[in-house]
């Protein structure tokens, strides 16, 4: 049986794949993608927490972050298109028009 | 029913200051004298009302509002009528109607907003006059106070495109400010030496203290008090403001700069007699003052030549006397040459008035003479307010003035006497030059589309010599017989009796009737206004030359006088001009350009500057971004975990 602290940790290290998606992929697509694995390696510990402590709270929350996740995405995605329509290019570092 | 006094010229104010622009003249003139003739109505009730009491009980009060309440210290917006304040409003409401009737004729030529807007200011300062005569506490008296200082300088300053009309306004106002700034210092230390400003209640605190012997509280706040007293009602030092007054149209100085505002310093020490009886030292110096003031400025309208500055001079001089007799506590006395000087003053200011609109605007004595013929009307209402105020019997003046002269003798003030009575021989001389030089001898008038010259009075109009229209005749025949009769209501010591309730124990009770040395004094006293009068004839009327010929021979204090001692020039000198220096090269120069200048735009560079830098960290780069966010929560964390 796998105990919370396997959890925490499976959760910390999807975490940290999705943060370093995030920095190191050139990808726009990839890097929404990335956050997403954030959100459900948190998604995961909430989960985790809840079993442990016999609480249905962290369900709970997940059903939120998943619905917000849903939203996010689908915003995201909108942006990264009229993002590809206007640069041809869905490399992050070609935006960087975004200062004084 | 005392509400409805000021709240009339109030109402009249806002008719002709909304809707005046849409008014003829002849709608605007008469909401401003129906009002002012109402509110004269009222009053009358009122005092009626007020002598129909017992005389111990002689006071309506009447309370608008709750002014202000903090703590326990409350001021109402309450107005309250007593003897003193009855003869003040009988006085304003009364002359004041007079005066705007006057106006109606006077400032024909106006285009109609101008002749609106110069009716508005006239209520509006008839309001705030009844506030200040009428206010129970020194509150209620200030905001009259300041009203009326706001419609000297908007009606002094009437004819604002002429700039020394515009300076006289803003002289006005600024010195009034030095006197307001004496006077409000006195009402607050009242306030904390009190703790409260009814006039009353300051009386009953006054009255349980002895009297100040050496410089203490009460003679500072009184001393305070008569500094705002010098400012308004034109003492030394502040005197200069009134003769320059006399740019603004004539039934104004006729109203506010003789009869109704000027006095509101006399009025404000007799308000005040119990304290200032507890200070004989501020009453001494206010005595020294006052008889200086009557004797310098009597000096100076010796020799003035524009018609309007010798009145303004010789009301500078009545108002003297008035402190004088403040000064030695015959307050009744004060009061009554008040009263009796609203008459006569305004009726000399009305005639100079009449005669300055016959001639078009021309206020230069030397450009007059020889107007009686033509101008028999004006003649002689103005020889009776020149008798009047030289005093001789059975005119008002005379009473007035020789009850003054009787008080400051009789209370051991013989100097003063003695000034005073010099007083009133160049005040028959001055008064009876300007009749003589105005109205006798050969004709100096002169057309002015031939000299050339502009008219010293904005007023423009006819050339053609005529004497006083309907409204203006009016207001001179009342007056004339104001000055007249005005006195006689003293006889047998009533007015003093009347006006007892008003000081309490501040009257100076002196030894019973002395009765000869009275008819002694008093027949000097119509000698010497005799002398001055046959004087004036002499040089003026009979020899001419000789009064030339007098003044070449002291050319150094004709020079002096014409130049009124030079104290315009000394202000200038040692006030003006090093303000000026100071606020131009010390304050802007100094302290604005190189201090609040160098500070602000030095913070302004600063925060350039270092935003030039951290404008750097702006790349633009989401992701550059998120990095920095994810360090920091890195760094947090850590923090936190291996604290």
């Amino acid at each position: 049986m796998p105990t919370l602290n396997d959890y925490l940790v499976l959760s910390a290290i999807l975490f940290a794949i999705g943060t370093a998606g995030v920095f190191v992929r050139r990808n726009l697509i990839t890097i929404l993608l990335s956050i997403e694995i954030m959100l459900n390696a948190v998604n995961l510990s909430f989960v985790a927490f809840g079993r442990s402590f016999g609480t249905a709270d962290g369900q709970i929350i997940v059903f939120f972050v998943m619905t917000v996740a849903a939203a996010e995405a689908a915003v995201g995605l909108a942006i990264v298109i009229s993002l590809f329509r206007h640069r041809e290019s869905l490399n992050p570092d070609t935006f960087t028009s975004l200062k004084w | 029913m005392l509400l409805l006094i000021p709240l009339l010229p109030l109402v009249g104010f806002l008719i002709n200051a909304s809707f005046g622009r849409r008014l003829s003249k002849g709608a605007s003139g008469t909401v401003a004298c129906a009002v002012m003739l109402m509110s004269f109505a009222v009053s009358v009730a009122a005092v009626a009302r007020l002598v129909g009491l017992p005389p111990e009980g002689r006071a309506i009060e009447q309370m608008a509002f709750n002014w202000i309440t903090s703590g326990d210290f409350s001021v109402g917006l309450t107005l309250r009528l007593d003897p003193l304040s009855a003869v003040m409003i009988l006085v304003v409401t009364g002359i004041g109607s007079l005066i705007h009737v006057y106006s109606t004729a006077y400032m024909h030529e106006e285009t109609d907003p101008e002749y609106a807007r110069y009716f508005s200011y006239l209520n509006l300062f008839a309001a705030f006059m009844l506030i200040l005569v009428l206010g129970s506490s020194f509150l209620v008296m200030f905001v009259g106070w300041e009203g009326v200082g706001l419609c000297s300088y908007l009606l002094i300053g009437f004819w604002y495109e002429k700039k020394s009309a515009a300076d006289a306004g803003k002289k006005a106002f600024i010195v009034n400010r030095i006197g307001d700034w004496g006077f409000i210092l006195g009402v607050l230390l009242i306030f904390a030496r009190f703790g409260t400003l009814d006039f009353q209640d300051v009386a009953r605190a006054v009255s349980q203290l002895s009297p100040d012997q050496t410089f203490g509280t009460l003679s500072i706040i009184t001393l305070m008090l008569f500094i705002g007293a010098t400012g308004k009602s034109a003492q030394i030092p502040l005197f200069v403001w009134l003769p320059d007054a006399m740019e603004g149209p004539t039934p104004v100085s006729a109203l506010i700069h003789a009869a109704t505002m000027v006095t509101a310093g006399v009025y404000m020490i007799g308000r005040n007699a119990v304290l200032f009886g507890h200070a004989p030292l501020t009453l001494n110096i206010v005595a020294v003052i006052g008889t200086a003031t009557a004797l310098i400025a009597g000096t100076i309208g010796l020799v003035q030549n524009d018609i309007k500055k010798v009145l303004a001079y010789s009301t500078v001089s009545q108002l003297g006397y008035m402190f004088l007799a403040m000064g030695v506590g015959a307050y009744a006395a004060g009061i009554f040459h008040l009263y009796t000087h609203a008459f006569f003053k305004a009726l000399l200011f009305l005639g100079s008035g009449a005669v300055i609109h016959a001639l078009a605007g021309e206020q230069d004595m030397r450009r007059m003479g020889g107007l009686r013929k033509a101008l028999p009307l004006t003649y002689w209402t103005f020889v009776i307010g020149a008798v009047a105020i030289a005093g001789i019997p059975p005119f008002a003046g005379f009473y007035s003035k020789d009850e003054i002269l009787f008080k400051s003798f009789s209370s051991g003030h013989t100097w003063l006497w003695a000034v005073g009575l010099l007083t009133a021989l160049l005040t028959a001389c001055y008064m009876f030059r300007l009749v003589f030089m105005t109205f006798h001898g050969p004709s100096h008038t002169v057309s002015h589309t031939e000299a050339g010259h502009e008219p010293q009075d904005a007023h423009g109009g006819h050339a053609h010599l005529h004497d006083a229209p309907l409204p203006m005749a009016i207001a001179l025949v009342v007056l004339a017989i104001g000055s007249i009769a005005a006195g006689w209501v003293s006889w047998g010591g009533r007015f003093e009796k009347f006006l007892e309730p008003s000081f309490g124990a501040a009257l100076v009770h002196e030894p019973a009737a002395e009765g000869n040395l009275e008819t002694t004094l008093m027949i000097v006293s119509v000698v010497v206004a005799l002398v001055g009068i046959g004087l004036a004839a002499y040089y003026f009327l009979k020899n001419r030359a000789a009064a030339n010929k007098l003044a070449e021979t002291f050319s150094g204090v004709h020079r002096v006088l014409e130049h009124k001692y030079y104290v315009d020039e000394i202000y200038d000198a040692g006030v003006v001009q090093p303000i000026q220096i100071v606020s131009e090269e010390g304050l802007w120069k100094g302290v604005d350009v190189g201090v609040i200048d160098r500070t602000v735009n030095g913070v302004g560079q600063a925060i350039g500057g270092t935003s030039e830098v951290l404008r750097l960290f702006q790349t633009g780069s989401v992701r550059a971004y998120a990095a920095s966010i994810f360090l920091g929560v890195v760094a947090v964390l850590g923090y936190y975990f291996w604290r």
